[in-house]
Formats: C-alpha cells, sequence, structure tokens
C-alpha cells in the first residue's frame, strides 16, 4: 500500500506561502525557492534543475520512451494518490514493453490556490515511488494555472527505459496457441475510485489495486519465459485490453468467465451500480501472453509466495485461438469470447466512452 | 456471491431447460417487458438454450428508449440556462434529442451544469448547497424509479424548498402493455411481467389484462435461472391453454406490492396520457405532479422556454416497432452499419437497457464495428 510511504512526520519545507501562487509558476524568486526548497530536498540531486534538459547515461539495449498524464480526482485515495499514480503508471506502461524503468520526467500543472501541504504530500508519494521502483527523476516543470482552471494539480510523467533481453514484446509477437495469464483480481481501481465520488458514497473497504508491476515482469523474464505479448489492465479495463490485442495481432482469443477472479466487494458494487467488472480500471494488474508449454512455470513464478510482490490470484484465464482472416472494408478483425460460467458465449467488444450508471 | 450465485447456477439453469423442453412445446412468441431482462437474455445466450420454435421478443420497457425527443430537448433547453442545475441518471445523458439538439453530454461539454445521480434524493442535498441556483431533476423511468421521485417532491415540500423542481417523464407499464396487445399484428402469446415493476406495484392490475386479452403473464426476474423459470411457466400454460398471472419472483414481489411507494405515488402523481419515443401517445400510461405539487413542476415555474415540435425522424430507423416487438433489431437495415452506440439513429441503440444496444453488444459487435 503506497500510504506507507507518507511520512506525516516529515515538516513542510516551503513556511513562507501556505498556497501555490500563481508567480510560483512565473519564472521569478517563487518558482525557485519552490524547486530549491521543495522539488531538490524530495528528488535530490538527480533533478538537474539548471538545465534546459536531463542528460542520460543508458546502459547498452534498446530504448524504451512512453508519456502518460495523471488527472485522478479525489487525489488521494484508499490505496494511492495522484503522485504514487504517476510513477507506477508510466512504470507500469515500460515494463508492459518488457523494459526496466531508469528515469523519469515530471511535469506539474498546479491551480492558483493549492494548499502548499497538499503539494508537499504528493512530492513525497512521488519521492517514495519512485525509490521503491529504482527510477530516477530527471527532469521536472511546473505550471500554475488560474483558480478553478485545474482540478488542484494534473502531473505528467516521461518515462525512459531499456530492454536487455532478445525478446519483442508487442501484440504483433502473439500467436495461435498462446495461453493468457492474468496477474490478479480485477477492478478495484475503478470501483475505489467511483466509491468516492460525489453522490456515489458507498462504504466498502476497497483499496485500489496500484501497484509496480517491473517486479513481477523482471521474474517472468528472469524464470525464463518466453513473454510474447503483456498489457496492463487500466481504463477499459480486461476486456477493452483483450480487444485491443486481438485486433492487433488479427486473432481470435477465448477466455473463460469462471477463470477469472473478481473479489466480493467489487462484484458487488458492479451488480448494485449495473457495471461490467471486465471493463472497469485496475492500476496493479496485468496480462502476460505466453507459449502454453511456459504457461505452468509463468503461474508459478507469480504465485511464488517469498516474492516481495506475489500474485496469489494469477490464472490462466484463455488462450489465443486462431487468426483471423482482413475483412473487407477495414472492418475490424480480431474477436475476443466469453465461455460463460452458466454456459453460451458471449462477444466482448469495445464500449462507447464511460460506463454510466442505469436507470433501474 | 449470496443472492447472485444461486440464480446463475449452471445445474439450475439446465434443470429448467430440460423441463421447458419436456413440454415438447409448440411455436410460442412470448415478450420480455423489461429491457434488463433482454440484456440478461442476450448476455447468457437464454433464447439459444430453449427450443428453436420458441420465440422471445423484446418490450418497451427501457425508460430511456421511450422518453420522447420532445422532453430531451426541454432537458436540454433547461440545462443550458446558466442559472440551472440539470440532474438525471447516467443513462439519459446520451440520449439524442431531436435531429439538431444532440444530447445532454454535448451541452455539459458546451459548459451546462449537468449532473448525474444515482438517487433523486442527492437533488435536494445539491438544492440546499447552491440556493442561487435552480435545481431541476430530469425524472424518468417506470413505476421503479418513480417512488423515488415522488419521495423526492414530497421531501422538498415538506423543506419549503424553493429552488428545485422536476421535468417529469414517468411511464406506466400496463398501459403500454394493452397498446401491444391490441395492434392488429400483435405477436405476443404471453408476457414475462417486469419483477421490479412489480415489486412496487403488486400484479392485481395483470389480472384483469391477463382475463381480457386471455394471455398469460408470469411475474419474472432477472437473473438466468428467474428468466427461464418465467418462460417454462408461460410456456406450461400456453400448452395447457391456460391464461393466469403467476408470481415467479416471490423473493421480491408481493402481490399487493409496496404499498407504501403506493400510497406516497397517490399522494404526488395523478396520471396523465404520455407519449412514448416511437410509438406515440399512449392514454393514461403517464405520471404527472399534482396540481398541489406545481410549485416543483418546471412548466408551473415558467422555466421552460417554448420547443420547436420535434419533427418526424428522417431516417431509416425503426425503434417503434422495436419497442413494440414487431421487428428484431437485426432486422432492421441500419443496424451495425449506419447505427451504432457511437452514432445512434434511434434511442434503443444508445441505452444500455435498449435492445439495439444488447444485441450489437452481445452478438453483432465484432461483426459490424468499423475500425
Amino acid at each position: 500500500m503506497t500510504g506507507d510511504f507518507f511520512h506525516s512526520d516529515c515538516p513542510l519545507p516551503l513556511q513562507q506561502y501556505s498556497h501555490v501562487l500563481m508567480a510560483h509558476g512565473g519564472g521569478g524568486r517563487l518558482m525557485h525557492q519552490l524547486i530549491e526548497q521543495l522539488f531538490l530536498p524530495a528528488f535530490g540531486t538527480n533533478l538537474d534543475w539548471q538545465h534546459d534538459a536531463a542528460r542520460l547515461e543508458l546502459p547498452h539495449g534498446r530504448m524504451v520512451f512512453t508519456t502518460d498524464s495523471y488527472v485522478v480526482s479525489p487525489l488521494f485515495f484508499p490505496g494511492g494518490d495522484i503522485g504514487s499514480m504517476a510513477v507506477y503508471g508510466t512504470v507500469n506502461d515500460l515494463s508492459m514493453a518488457g523494459a526496466k524503468p531508469l528515469y523519469l520526467s515530471l511535469g506539474f500543472i498546479l491551480e492558483e490556490g493549492l494548499p502548499m501541504k497538499t503539494l508537499w504530500q504528493v512530492v513525497q508519494s512521488i519521492q517514495a515511488a519512485a525509490a521503491r521502483v529504482g527510477v530516477h527523476i530527471v527532469t521536472g516543470d511546473t505550471k500554475v494555472v488560474e483558480r478553478g482552471k485545474g482540478d488542484g494539480l494534473y502531473i505528467n510523467t516521461s518515462g525512459v527505459g531499456i530492454i536487455d533481453h532478445p525478446w519483442h514484446i508487442t501484440p504483433q509477437a502473439v500467436k495461435p496457441g498462446d495461453a493468457i495469464i492474468l496477474s490478479g483480481d480485477i477492478g478495484r481501481h475503478g470501483i475505489t475510485i467511483m466509491a468516492q465520488r460525489e453522490g456515489l458514497a458507498f462504504e466498502t473497504s476497497l483499496e485500489s489495486d496500484l501497484a509496480p508491476l517491473t517486479d513481477s515482469v523482471q521474474i517472468l523474464l528472469e524464470a525464463g519465459i518466453e513473454i510474447h505479448c503483456l498489457r496492463d489492465l487500466t481504463r477499459g479495463g480486461l476486456a477493452t485490453a483483450l480487444h485491443e490485442i486481438a485486433i492487433a495481432a488479427q486473432v481470435e482469443i477465448e477466455i473463460a468467465e469462471n477463470q477469472i477472479p473478481i473479489c466480493e466487494a467489487v462484484q458487488g458494487a458492479c451488480e448494485i451500480l449495473g457495471l461490467d467488472p471486465l471493463y472497469i480500471a485496475n492500476e496493479g494488474c496485468f496480462i502476460a501472453f505466453v507459449p502454453e508449454a511456459d504457461a505452468a512455470a509463468a503461474l508459478q513464478t507469480l504465485q511464488d509466495p517469498s516474492l516481495i510482490h506475489p500474485h496469489p490470484s494469477a490464472r490462466r484465464i484463455g488462450m489465443v485461438k486462431h487468426q483471423t482472416m482482413p475483412k473487407p472494408f477495414n472492418f475490424a478483425e480480431g474477436v475476443v469470447k466469453l465461455n460463460r460460467t452458466m454456459g453460451g458465449t458471449q462477444i466482448l467488444g469495445t464500449i462507447s466512452g464511460e460506463q454510466l450508471p442505469r436507470i433501474c | 456471491m449470496k443472492y447472485v450465485d444461486e440464480y446463475r447456477n449452471p445445474a439450475v439453469v439446465q434443470h429448467y431447460v430440460s423441463a421447458i423442453s419436456q413440454l415438447n412445446p409448440h411455436p410460442w412468441t412470448m415478450m420480455e417487458i423489461c429491457g434488463g431482462q433482454t440484456h440478461a437474455i442476450l448476455k447468457y445466450g437464454l433464447d439459444a438454450l430453449v427450443p428453436s420454435n420458441i420465440t422471445l421478443i423484446h418490450g418497451p420497457g427501457c425508460p430511456v428508449c421511450v422518453t420522447p425527443a420532445e422532453k430531451i430537448d426541454q432537458a436540454i433547453s433547461l440545462a443550458a440556462q446558466p442559472h440551472i442545475i440539470l440532474c438525471s441518471f447516467g443513462d439519459m445523458l446520451r440520449v439524442p434529442g431531436s435531429p439538431d439538439k444532440g444530447d445532454l453530454l454535448s451541452v455539459k461539454a458546451m459548459g451546462a451544469d449537468v449532473r448525474i445521480l444515482y438517487s433523486p434524493l442527492d437533488a435536494l442535498k445539491i438544492a440546499q448547497a447552491n440556493p442561487d441556483k435552480e435545481v431541476v431533476f430530469f425524472a424518468v423511468g417506470f413505476e421503479t424509479t418513480a417512488p423515488a421521485t415522488a419521495m423526492t417532491v414530497y421531501q422538498a415540500s415538506q423543506q419549503k424548498l424553493s429552488n428545485f423542481s422536476l421535468l417529469v417523464s414517468h411511464v406506466r407499464v400496463p398501459p403500454a402493455m394493452e397498446v401491444i396487445l391490441s395492434a392488429p399484428n400483435c405477436q405476443v402469446q404471453g408476457f414475462l411481467a417486469a419483477g421490479h415493476v412489480c415489486t412496487v406495484m403488486g400484479y392485481l392490475e395483470y389480472e384483469a389484462i391477463a382475463a381480457q386479452y386471455q394471455i398469460p403473464i408470469i411475474v419474472t426476474g432477472f437473473e438466468p435461472v428467474d428468466i427461464l423459470r418465467g418462460l417454462y411457466h408461460c410456456i406450461r400454460q400456453l400448452e395447457v391453454g391456460e391464461a393466469t398471472v403467476e408470481n415467479h419472483y416471490p423473493r421480491s414481489v408481493r402481490k399487493q406490492g409496496n404499498t407504501a411507494a403506493q400510497s406516497l405515488l397517490q399522494k404526488v402523481f395523478e396520471i396523465v396520457p404520455q407519449t412514448w419515443r416511437g410509438i406515440g401517445e399512449i392514454p393514461a400510461s403517464g405520471l404527472g405532479l399534482k396540481p398541489e405539487f406545481a410549485a416543483f413542476d418546471v412548466h408551473s415555474k415558467g422555466l421552460l422556454p417554448p420547443v420547436a415540435p420535434v419533427q418526424v425522424m428522417p431516417n431509416d430507423c425503426i425503434s417503434g416497432l422495436i419497442l413494440q416487438g414487431i421487428r428484431k433489431p437485426p432486422e432492421c437495415a441500419a443496424f451495425g452499419t449506419r447505427c451504432t452506440p457511437q452514432h445512434p439513429l434511434g434511442a434503443p441503440m444508445v441505452s444500455s437497457e435498449g435492445a439495439c444496444a444488447a444485441y450489437y453488444r452481445y452478438r453483432a459487435a465484432s461483426a459490424v464495428a468499423p475500425l
């Protein structure tokens, strides 16, 4: 749980102003104060703020580069906050390409009037998350927008990582016969956030599954598993991830409903709200496509209780059936079939936009 | 999970599937009233589990689908006023009004204050927190959601709230059933009544319909086992020539219904004629605020600018025929090609309860979705 990393006894180093002012993004004295007194103590000398760009030392290998923006509301939620999410989210994207995350950039868009204490909490959370996964924050930027023109704070992080193995981990590497491994139970992040929002207060002990996936991918690689494709199950959830891979790889995928772990709290919330857990966002779950011959070893590796982050509920949820024929008129190829526990098959397509609550 | 798993139990499902085929049924056509039941049938593939001469057609029980375009235009014009906060259920936000009016999500994007509620009572909290704004609740739905609306109006009057009002589009099921049964091309030989509507209203009203039209009506729930149980008893009645009302959702439904909810409905609402999208006006099929609650009516409050009458839909949407069960979604020429959830021509493709959306989602998504 990322909350463990927040040291509430660590005093706010910037005393002069209790709230963010427009001048904190203005390039003058207040901005330098913010960098020197808030960011440098947290991120240390790796933040080369006196230059316009950071110079990176890269080991030998193929470089991976990604970017993501974080606009989550509320800023703090059970199981995490926007800061830890901005680190793990980008780090996980690098991991899904099979890369070791090395460096992050950190861009803040702050809303005028944001309590300095809130910013400090987020900065500490970023620092703790980065330390936990061993990435360095090497460059950053701060802008301040007028009050009412932002939602407290937004973060953008870009990440650089390195691939130090020979595999090409990509949807195009998915092959008929591949087994699909799911790392854990789904839906906890999306339902946790939904439960916090206005008008939807229901009591739940749920926490977001927000977690770094770096180690999980690393141990699979170290175990010699031939990974064809990895995908974290963020926006759109499991169903959308499978659908995108099926289209990219032009394959038909079949998964079994009774193999997909969903905790009771998530299942109950989905039943009440009329939502489909297969489409709910996660922040610490992924799927791996591996040859059937490696499936048992992959599961055993992920479930190993001696790991720092074991995945006790990892499951083999299905397989890639066969290649699909390209269709005329650019129609979607690739089909995801869900075999229902009760019998019968459902095709999992994409949903249009956000899942909205039903009337009755 | 308790209260869910036992009603999706494959062995019990198989029990009812076998029981239905052992009836060795004649060809029968039955209609499930509620869009929630339609979705369960398609989601779990229940139509494929029953003998092929049993036809299931899908009824008008989707509140979003039957809300007339005029009301959506009115909601949009209310939301566009800067001093109004418009609240409604999430499903209503994507439904298009008349062709050039867009939907509530679009006016929200243009700056309107549109909020999604789970409970209408939350609208009162918003009204209390925003005394300088008028809070309008766009009240839609069948007898299922109407009591919550009634409770909201009742509490607003108790609290003497002056900045809360309603745009009402509540509908009643029994008059719509009669319209379907009276149509010259009616194919329906049995009904699965909506269990949640009967939870509120009971099923005394349905006994008169069953007797008059000589049709079995089975009060049915929403899980796979519930629906197959409803189908079994409906087919059984048809085979032996009975036409009565049976309650096969007893864990929720009593014959008299929820009398506390009913008396609240009677206190606040009166029965009025109502236009159903794609079908037209049905006498006595709507609920309107009683004169003593006119202070909470957007019309009486003069909040509504005149809205131009809606033109007949210029496209080839057959939603009226779909909602009456005369056609099935794949029989529409536009289905899945010119009409998709991303570009809906009619409400049944928009709403998560709509029959077209159900077919698109569970049956044909990959076959027809353009990249």
